[in-house]
């Protein structure tokens, strides 16, 4: 392990456990969305951490959760880089235009009084990963880890402005999305 | 205000992130369009769907035991001489303090120390599902809950008018005596107020310091200290202390 030769401070390591331990669910989630694949998503938090640890003396805040967040999407950015020179596998989503057309009206068609389904969690999960980039991590971010726009800005490196017009085109696809499912439940 | 802004704003209105003016701004469109209407009914909808639902995921046990392995091991437990030497320094230093020199010189470190200690109580009672002994929003029965508990009664202030829901007290040890911790809830974000008493009346103004990620806004008044933990922004932690301390200063403390 390269990084233990410079970290072999037990005081240190203590407060590092303290500090960041409790967010490795949270961690293992938004890397479950923003990975799709549990092995990578493992991988991904572990290399996290370690950069984390390596980077700790230095931490002078945000908050732990946007910091370790703010590492683990560079994480998995190196992660896509890898999976888009390999051949073989899936390349990601990230259609970069979608960000500069309107956003979608196609939920308008749906009748103004109809109410949405209530679904259970593993559709609502699948709902959630099928959603393109930029806009699945913007979401996770804001609905599931409860950050505030401008902490998602920092974590993603975009402004507040951005973060909002992602958040609502995150927002109206999954809404189309919702009630397309009740159309295949039918 | 047209569609296209309000499909934007709507968004930070149901975030809360919406200035008072563009919250009036949005409301009004709104009010008068049945298509924006049902948006925001279904995003609001689908929030708390998902926020009811089982979303997460928990990090496999293998994940933990691979990034614990990772970090270096604690301290060797210490020896029976270095506990001997240990002891004997701390004798010295006892007889010290008595003269009252060495309280003085220790005291920025004390409070650093105090304050590491502060943080790890707030971080245990995220952790272990443990955020509060008695759970009420009422500061009637929170505040009576502690008699008895402790040497000092805490002041149970209710903040929730002013955006801070109380949500209960807890017994937490800090500097190896028990202590009061008050629960407020911000959005999603805990405070953890712990109250101490002190020798010194003097009142002492608020700082804020950071300490591994965590706000930590610290006063002192009337004879107590107090310590705001959080991972709430800096900011708004400052108002959490000014807003307590006003209310203290206006008698409507339980």
């Amino acid at each position: 392990m390269p990084v233990k030769a410079a970290n072999d401070d037990p005081e240190k390591a203590r407060r590092f456990r303290d500090a960041a331990l409790p967010h490795l669910d949270d961690a293992y989630t938004l890397a479950r969305y923003l990975l799709r694949d549990p092995v990578d998503a493992e991988d991904a938090v572990q290399e996290c951490y370690l950069r984390a640890l390596k980077h700790f003396d230095s931490y002078r805040g945000p908050a732990m959760k946007p910091w370790l967040f703010a590492i683990l999407r560079n994480v998995c950015r190196a992660e896509f880089a890898r999976r888009a020179s390999t051949p073989t596998a899936p390349i990601d989503d990230v259609p970069e235009e979608a960000e500069q057309t309107p956003l979608w009206h196609d939920a308008q068609q749906t009748p103004e009084a109809q109410m949405l389904r209530r679904w259970d969690s593993t559709t609502i999960r699948r709902l959630v990963a099928a959603l393109a980039e930029p806009f699945r991590e913007t979401f996770v971010l804001r609905e599931i880890h409860d950050l505030s726009y401008r902490e998602i800005a920092e974590i993603v490196g975009a402004p507040v402005g951005t973060v909002m017009s992602r958040l609502a085109r995150a927002r109206a696809m999954l809404r189309s999305a919702w009630m397309a499912e009740e159309e295949h439940a039918k | 205000m047209t569609c296209d802004e309000a499909e934007i704003l709507l968004h930070a209105l149901i975030d809360g992130e919406l200035d008072a003016g563009n919250t009036r701004a949005v409301e009004d469109h709104i009010a008068g369009c049945p298509r924006c209407a049902a948006q925001l009914r279904d995003y609001r909808e689908m929030s708390k769907m998902i926020a009811g639902a089982d979303v997460r995921y928990k990090a496999p046990l293998e994940l933990r035991r691979r990034i614990e392995a990772s970090l270096p091991q604690q301290a060797q437990v210490p020896s029976r001489r270095a506990v001997l030497r240990g002891f004997a320094m701390g004798s010295a230093v006892s007889a010290l303090a008595a003269t009252g020199l060495v309280a003085i010189v220790l005291r920025s470190d004390d409070e650093a120390r105090i304050q590491s200690e502060v943080v790890s109580a707030h971080l245990r009672s995220l952790q272990a599902g443990h955020l509060t002994d008695v759970i009420s929003t009422d500061q009637h029965t929170v505040k009576p809950w502690f008699n008895g508990k402790l040497d000092v009664a805490p002041p149970v202030v209710d903040l929730t008018a002013q955006g801070f829901t109380l949500i209960g007290g807890r017994l937490d040890y800090v500097d190896a005596r028990p202590i009061g911790a008050i629960v407020y809830r911000r959005r999603a974000h805990v405070i953890n107020l712990f109250v101490a008493q002190t020798a010194s009346t003097e009142r002492r103004a608020a700082k804020t310091e950071t300490l591994q990620g965590f706000n930590i806004r610290r006063w002192s008044d009337r004879g107590l200290n107090y310590w705001a933990v959080s991972d709430l922004a800096a900011d708004e932690l400052a108002e959490f202390g000014e807003k307590f301390e006003t209310a203290m200063r206006s008698g409507t403390a339980g």
